[in-house]
């Protein structure tokens, strides 16, 4: 064994502990000071079940969305050589870099009415501020950078070899993506999209610029959370945020099942 | 099905992989496209397959036009070195893959499929692997699973990429001469790339030898190597000993020694060069008679089923290598710094450009 492993371990579960698991134990322990009948009271405010709806609705559209067009961007950047490739795998990661409030002001700026891209959709009758389709833009903005570097490494494994062999073999394009390409890059498009998933749950900066906040219509829970905050109603807060926490874990785990499902086929293939 | 390339150009940006090639592949043959890395015996091989378009000139299939028959549609068998075999797919379903992705009206039934396949199976002897994984298998038994999958299509002809250049040695003997008893079996048109003199010797009926995008020759094993067409063969199939010297009216001189050389009777004094087998050396204790080489023994090695030994040049005091029957030892003294006198009994001279 390496020397100074012990320390470093200590260290590091320390570290963790603190930044992670300490937030997350105190919500627990806040929760557990509500009574059971609070704590299905705040859970079952109309507005409160409406935001959810929204959120949960704009979350599956970002990622399904994403899904598609992060396979796309995926593909190009493994498989073709451009000018201002680099440029192109380096603005995936901006969404990551930018601060989402910067992002959220900038997506309403440009889908304001008089916006750049918001006056070519008024003739249109789109639109897209304050409304769920500006919710869902600001959520694919901010978590497209998750399907694209899921899927860049097992797009690099995958060699055009394949596809050729499939080819000689009569199969057509189509054929191709379905038996081939499809297999093969599934459980990592799904990890990536479960993890775009819940990077939009809990999107708050990007959304709430752009999402309007009108109550039962555009509001997400997040921002529920920040307005329960602001009006001192902690405990309304932290069962909110307790549930988010569960919905978030779960996917983690979703997502943890999958990958060893998919590592364990793996080796054994 | 024969098949026929014209005038094939293929430049990779300032690089130029084929220049100017024609070659005809009669039916039913085993032709090896041979060559060092970079000659473009796999770009012509790709270019016959459908995998890579050529800048001009003409594939013909049996006499068809088929330049620019996509590859799906062009029913030719590819086996890749790396066998690129689907992962996700049992055995039994790589090798079902090419029935199962024809249109409804064409695809057989799923039991006539599943015959087809097993069929395949036993004939690549094995049968018993259909429900395994490709990951599962020994590079041997992945690259005849390649093979099963390519027939079960019905190609009318083989195309094989470098088929055993992931295997270990032991592996690659065996799977040549499988390779060949099943050709001669199945008698369809085949083409494989090789890198490896040997290996070509071994399978092929007919030997192309390419470099640097042209073909050097074209022959049968026995004549690719008993009568190389050009100093590059010469060197690149088999070993072989180069010795400087210069050519007049019909005589290549070494120092005050002469090789025969007919085919020059009309040059008057030009530099050459003259190539001799190591097998095509003998050599004396004494010098009787004349037109001997005088050298030294530098080294022997006796592993293997002949004598190979390193000899130094009397007057040049470079080394050259002779190969003498085992039964030799004893007849000559061979140890290193000895005296001996050796004689080409066959050679060919090359002017140089």
């Amino acid at each position: 064994m390496l020397p100074g492993f012990k320390l470093s371990l200590g260290l590091g579960v320390f570290y963790l502990s603190l930044i992670v698991l300490l937030p997350a134990i105190t919500l627990v322990l806040q929760t557990l000071e509500i009574s059971w009948d609070e704590f299905v009271f705040y859970l079952t405010d109309p507005r409160l079940i409406a935001a959810f709806k929204v959120t949960f609705a704009a979350a599956a559209c970002a990622s399904l969305f994403n899904g598609a067009l992060g396979l796309l961007l995926a593909w190009i950047l493994v498989r073709y050589e451009f000018p201002g490739k680099k440029l192109v795998d380096t603005l995936v990661d901006l969404p990551f870099a930018l601060p989402t409030a910067v992002a959220g002001l900038t997506l309403s700026a440009l889908f304001a009415q008089n916006g750049w891209l918001g006056r070519w959709l008024v003739p249109l009758d789109i639109k897209v501020s304050y409304t769920f389709i500006g919710i869902v833009i600001a959520m694919l903005f901010t978590s497209i950078p998750f399907v694209v570097r899921t899927l860049q490494p097992v797009l690099e494994d995958l060699s055009p070899e394949y596809e050729e062999a499939a080819a000689s073999l009569g199969a057509s394009r189509s054929q191709i993506f379905r038996r081939i390409i499809l297999p093969h890059i599934r459980p990592a498009l799904l990890i990536g999209m479960a993890l775009s998933f819940v990077r939009s749950l809990g999107e708050f900066g990007a959304v709430i610029f752009i999402a309007g906040n009108m109550p039962y219509e555009t509001e997400v829970v997040s921002l529920m959370i920040f307005t329960y905050i602001g009006e001192y109603n902690y405990p309304a807060a932290a069962a909110v945020a307790m549930l988010i926490l569960a919905a978030s874990l779960l996917l983690l785990l979703v997502i943890q099942v999958i990958q060893s499902y998919y590592g364990r086929r793996h080796r054994k293939i | 099905m024969s098949i026929q390339v014209k005038n094939i150009q293929k430049n990779f940006g300032n690089f130029s992989a084929l220049n100017d090639v024609s070659l005809d592949f009669p039916t039913g043959e085993l032709v090896a496209l041979l060559g060092p890395s970079g000659c473009g015996k796999t770009t012509l091989l790709r270019i016959i397959a459908g995998l890579e378009q050529p800048d001009h000139g003409v594939v013909e299939f049996h006499g068809e036009d088929a330049t620019h028959v996509h590859v799906r549609q062009r029913q030719v068998g590819f086996v890749f070195q790396h066998y690129a075999l689907f992962r996700h797919m049992t055995v039994f379903d790589n090798v079902a893959f090419g029935l199962t992705v024809r249109p409804k009206d064409k695809r057989p039934s799923k039991s006539e499929i599943a015959e087809r396949v097993h069929e395949l199976l036993r004939l690549v002897q094995l049968d018993w692997l259909a429900d395994r994984y490709p990951d599962q298998l020994s590079g041997g038994q992945r690259q005849r699973i390649a093979l099963a999958r390519a027939l079960a299509v019905e190609p009318k002809v083989l195309l094989l990429d470098e088929p055993f250049g992931a295997l270990d040695a032991k592996v690659r003997k065996d799977l040549r001469r499988w390779l060949r008893r099943l050709h001669d079996e199945l008698h369809i048109t085949s083409i494989f790339v090789t890198h490896d003199q040997e290996e070509a010797m071994e399978v092929a009926d007919r030997i192309v030898v390419l470099n640097k995008g042209k073909i050097e020759q074209i022959g049968s094993p026995d004549e690719v190597y008993n009568n190389p067409a050009s100093p590059f063969v010469y060197d690149f199939i088999g070993q072989v000993n180069l010795f400087h010297s210069r050519v007049s009216e019909g005589w290549a001189h070494i120092g005050d020694y002469k090789l025969p050389a007919p085919e020059h009777a009309e040059i008057k004094d030009s530099a050459a060069v003259a190539y001799v087998r190591p097998h095509d050396i003998e050599l004396q204790a004494e010098p009787q008679g004349e037109g001997f080489i005088e050298a030294t023994v530098d080294n022997v090695s006796t592993a293997g089923s002949v004598l190979r030994i390193e000899l130094r040049h009397a007057l040049s005091n470079d080394i050259f290598h002779v190969e003498l029957p085992r039964s030799q030892e004893r007849l000559i003294d061979l140890r290193p710094g000895v005296t001996v006198y050796a004689r080409p009994t066959n050679s060919k001279v090359f002017l140089k450009d």
